[in-house]
């Protein structure tokens, strides 16, 4: 069903007439130009797709845009603050996490979710967090790095 | 990649340069033009093409009047850091900082011929020629700066893009000011003195990728990314396996869903959207109806019928006299290795945009080879070659699954029926029907161990995995080695086959390894020992013997319990062996890998950390190949077609990771995006076997496998 629909992106309010079937990955990616959430397997399997929804992590691919209708989302672009990367950004950068780079929207994402959740995860929780998204470069061992760096940047550990 | 191999990925190999000299001077502007040649140029692209095309070198790099230096060349990048490898050699045979250099890569209208960027051949083949390149530009600019400040050139010296008098650093010259309002063409002469190892200030030294900032924000554009005013997405309609002939269809109802545009052009039937995942759900309101599969296979039966499918055999080394070796043996070990097909599976699925406009068309797609796209384009569109473009953004990781290129060939197809700017990016269950995978493959090895405890002979005979890997490197006098695939002109495999990261080897190494640790128990010696004595190879002796340190290796007769395997392998010119540390649960038969310690001779090392990360991106790739990932099929229909069934490694499986990349300056740099995977899954089956006495002949290496091959009682 056609409706227009009101929510806040990456602090922007924005108001599109979409049908709100469509899952938000698609309006994300064509009707708004936004980029940066990838496609990954369409079925909720990759997390390449990983949006913050209310801050925490939500498969795009499987959110009917219906659904975020007064929320608050941040996608990957929205985390550069006045051209400032993010913590976990940052970290990602430092730990050369990511090789093609195609996951890495969706880890960071993830990763920001799981921070907010808890700051100070340990290894094996950064590990249950973020298994299910998939990263077929082998990059694991530097994302779980740059995550447990993050957290100790965004706690003060530093 | 073999010649063979290009040509079933369809590509002309001997395609001509298409830069013509008004576009050619175009892009260099003013500045030092350096035109150089990278071993690989064909027979035909050295000769001239007629009016003043330069089209006897095949990269070229620029001094602009800014200072910063660029080179050009048709290698893209996909994950596997060359944007950073290439620029820090031309950053340190030119003496300036790794941020001025520009890497223009994978644009067919900006760059010169390339073959395509697989076969780990990037640092190794295009890095010589560009450091020598780079040295050359050196010295031009040395000569115009010793004329400019009238001092001999060896009074002079180079720090970050200045040219300095070493005993009055006052009187200097940058490159810009040197270049500034100039047009110097060079080639290059081959005269120039490459820096050596004791004068690298950057090569050896680990930087950060370059392209991290765009990667982290997501500004990385991949082709799936890219987007037109007019350009529609398309769904394509797949048979529900490979072979199955379309019988009847009905558009109707698809034709209903607004916006969209059906193509139907004999089987070839596409639905066309503004948006992606409207013209994906009007697909699936196509009813159609096909035939049975011609194929009569499955994951089961596929072994037995490429044994039976093969024909003559190559041989590919062969030494001394099989019988004879066979008469001295006091133990003869015959054994069956069987590998099943592997998806490449990238992140990324296939994606291009064509954009056709007159009689030019314009080509985005996530591909290793532009200019074969290039060629293969322009053939199905009857143009010219030099009216198509090819550019190549990001890859979301290819592995040596994006070396055809169908989808481009698709998008082009419809963006010519259609007149549109067409969009095809695959879907996820797109990427696993169309995928060519790495082929499934028996390998048959019978071998001895001679009277007096070292090796006898070694019969190995490979089926359909391919040659790399297939050699030893022991001591053994009677030898052969033999390759079998299809008979020309036939094919054995269901479905399209192709490289897949170091393709061959993972299979070859799997069943050599497996092989020469059985001989290994059965004489009663420790793994590492038994290999150590029988290694005909010092540098693997070497690298062998620094993993054993890393890892702590004691010696001890298998099956030890402790779950340690070794497995030893060569790739793309670099030597590698890997020690692995599993825990096997005995009532389920789930593998765990704990440990694992990687070492590596790969000559010069450009950049130990970009080296570091491929390494580990290959140990953990390679559990996957090992333990899980299998394409299960029947008759011609893929079973896995998402990441529910097909299981790629996670962030659980991941073991404490060591690498060590030995010192070895003085030789020329070898490939590092492969080698650390093709050792994975031999070193995991003498793991697994050494932890439960459990000898696993097949891979993947699932629960199921491990719990049948248990000692019973
Ligand atoms: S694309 Fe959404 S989970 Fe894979
Ligand atoms: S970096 Fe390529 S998929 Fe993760």
């Amino acid at each position: 069903m056609t409706e227009t629909l009101q929510f806040t992106l990456n602090d922007i309010d924005v108001r599109v007439t979409v049908d709100s079937d469509r899952m938000l990955l698609w309006v994300l990616r064509t009707d708004l130009g936004l980029t940066g959430t990838k496609y990954g397997c369409g079925e909720g399997y990759c997390g390449s797709c990983t949006v913050l929804v209310e801050n925490q992590a939500v498969r795009s691919c499987q959110t009917p845009v219906k659904e975020i209708e007064g929320k608050n989302v941040v996608t990957i672009e929205g985390l550069l603050k006045d051209g400032k990367p993010h913590p976990v950004q940052k970290t990602f950068m430092e730990h050369d996490a990511f090789q093609c780079g195609y996951c890495t929207p969706g880890m960071i994402i993830n990763a920001c979710s799981l921070l907010h959740e808890n700051p100070r995860p340990s290894k094996q929780q950064i590990v249950d967090g973020m298994e299910n998204n998939l990263c077929r470069c082998g990059a694991h061992k530097r994302i779980l790095e740059a995550v447990q760096s993050a957290s100790k940047e965004l706690v003060g550990g530093r | 990649m073999n010649n063979n191999e290009l040509l079933e990925l369809g590509f002309d190999a001997a395609a001509p340069l298409q830069l013509n000299r008004r576009k050619f001077l175009q892009i260099t502007g003013s500045g030092l033009v350096l035109l150089f040649t990278v071993g690989e140029t064909t027979p035909l692209l050295a000769e001239p093409q007629g009016g003043n095309l330069p089209t006897d070198f095949n990269a070229f790099l620029k001094i602009g009047e800014d200072g910063r230096v660029a080179c050009y060349t048709g290698k893209i990048e996909m994950g596997q850091g060359v944007n950073t490898s290439l620029g820090q050699m031309l950053a340190e045979e030119l003496d300036i900082s790794i941020d001025n250099v520009d890497m223009v890569m994978g644009n067919t209208d900006l760059c010169p011929w390339d073959r395509g960027t697989w076969g780990s051949q990037t640092t190794r083949q295009f890095g010589p020629a560009l450091r020598q390149a780079g040295a050359e530009a050196r010295m031009v600019l040395l000569e115009m700066a010793a004329d400019r400040l009238n001092v001999p050139v060896n009074a002079l010296a180079v720090k970050d893009g200045v040219v300095y008098v070493q005993s009055n650093k006052q009187n200097n010259v940058s490159y810009a000011e040197l270049t500034k309002g100039k047009r110097i063409e060079r080639r290059v002469t081959g005269t120039a003195k490459v820096k050596s190892p004791s004068e690298f200030n950057i090569i050896g030294k680990s930087f950060k990728r370059r392209d991290g900032m765009e990667k982290v924000t997501g500004k990385a554009q991949y082709t799936g990314d890219l987007h037109f005013p007019d350009m529609l997405y398309a769904a394509i309609l797949r048979p529900p396996a490979h072979g199955a002939q379309l019988t009847s269809v009905d558009v109707t109802e698809a034709r209903n869903v607004e916006g969209a545009e059906i193509v139907q052009d004999g089987d070839f039937i596409a639905v066309l959207h503004k948006y992606p995942d409207v013209a994906q759900s009007a697909l699936s309101k196509i009813k159609a109806t096909f035939g049975p599969s011609p194929y009569t296979t499955d994951d089961k039966t596929i072994f037995d019928h490429l044994l039976k499918s093969a024909g003559e055999p190559r041989v590919i080394a062969s030494d001394g006299n099989l019988q004879a070796g066979e008469e001295n043996s006091a133990t003869v070990f015959e054994h069956t290795y069987f590998d099943g097909y592997k998806a490449h599976s990238p992140m990324e699925p296939h994606a291009a945009v064509v954009k056709i406009e007159g009689d030019k068309a314009t080509v985005w797609a996530s591909t290793q080879s532009p200019f074969g796209t290039k060629e293969q384009v322009a053939r199905e569109l009857g143009f010219p070659s030099e009216n198509v473009t090819v550019i190549a953004p990001y890859l979301g990781g290819g592995f040596g699954g994006k070396g055809g290129n169908p989808q481009a060939l698709e998008a082009v197809r419809l963006a010519k029926l259609t007149g549109k700017t067409v969009q095809v990016a695959w879907t996820r269950a797109d990427e696993f029907f169309m995928d060519s995978f790495r082929p499934a493959a028996v390998v048959k090895i019978r071998s001895g161990l001679a009277k007096n405890g070292g090796m006898s002979f070694w019969d190995f005979n490979v089926y359909f995995a391919g040659t790399r890997g297939s050699e030893h490197f022991y001591t053994i006098p009677h030898h052969s080695i033999r390759f079998y695939s299809a008979p020309r002109g036939t094919n054995a495999h269901p479905f399209a086959t192709g490289a897949w990261r170091a393709p061959a080897n993972n299979t070859n190494t799997f069943a050599r390894e497996s092989q020469i640790d059985i001989m290994a128990t059965r004489a009663g010696a420790d793994a590492y020992e038994f290999r150590m004595r029988n290694l005909r190879d010092e540098k693997m002796k070497r690298v062998l013997k620094a993993a054993a340190e890393k890892f702590g290796w004691k010696p001890a007769k298998s099956p030890s319990g402790r779950g340690y395997g070794i497995a030893c392998g060569e790739d793309a010119g670099t030597v590698v062996a890997t020690m692995v540390e599993v825990a096997v649960d005995k009532a389920s038969g789930e593998v765990k890998v704990k440990r694992v310690v990687c070492a590596q001779d790969m000559g010069l090392v450009i950049n130990p950390e970009g080296a570091t990360i491929q390494m580990e991106g290959c140990i953990t790739m390679g559990l996957g190949y090992a333990l899980r990932e299998d394409i299960h099929f029947e008759n011609g229909e893929i079973h896995d077609l998402n990441f529910d069934t097909y299981e790629i490694p996670r962030f659980s499986w991941l073991p404490e990771i060591e690498t060590v990349i030995l010192n070895n300056p003085n030789e020329a740099p070898q490939g590092g995006g492969e080698p650390a995977i093709v050792t994975m899954g031999g070193a995991i089956a003498n793991a697994i076997y050494d932890a439960v006495g459990a000898r696993i002949f097949q891979m993947p290496m699932i629960p199921e496998r491990v719990k049948a091959a248990m000692p019973k009682g």
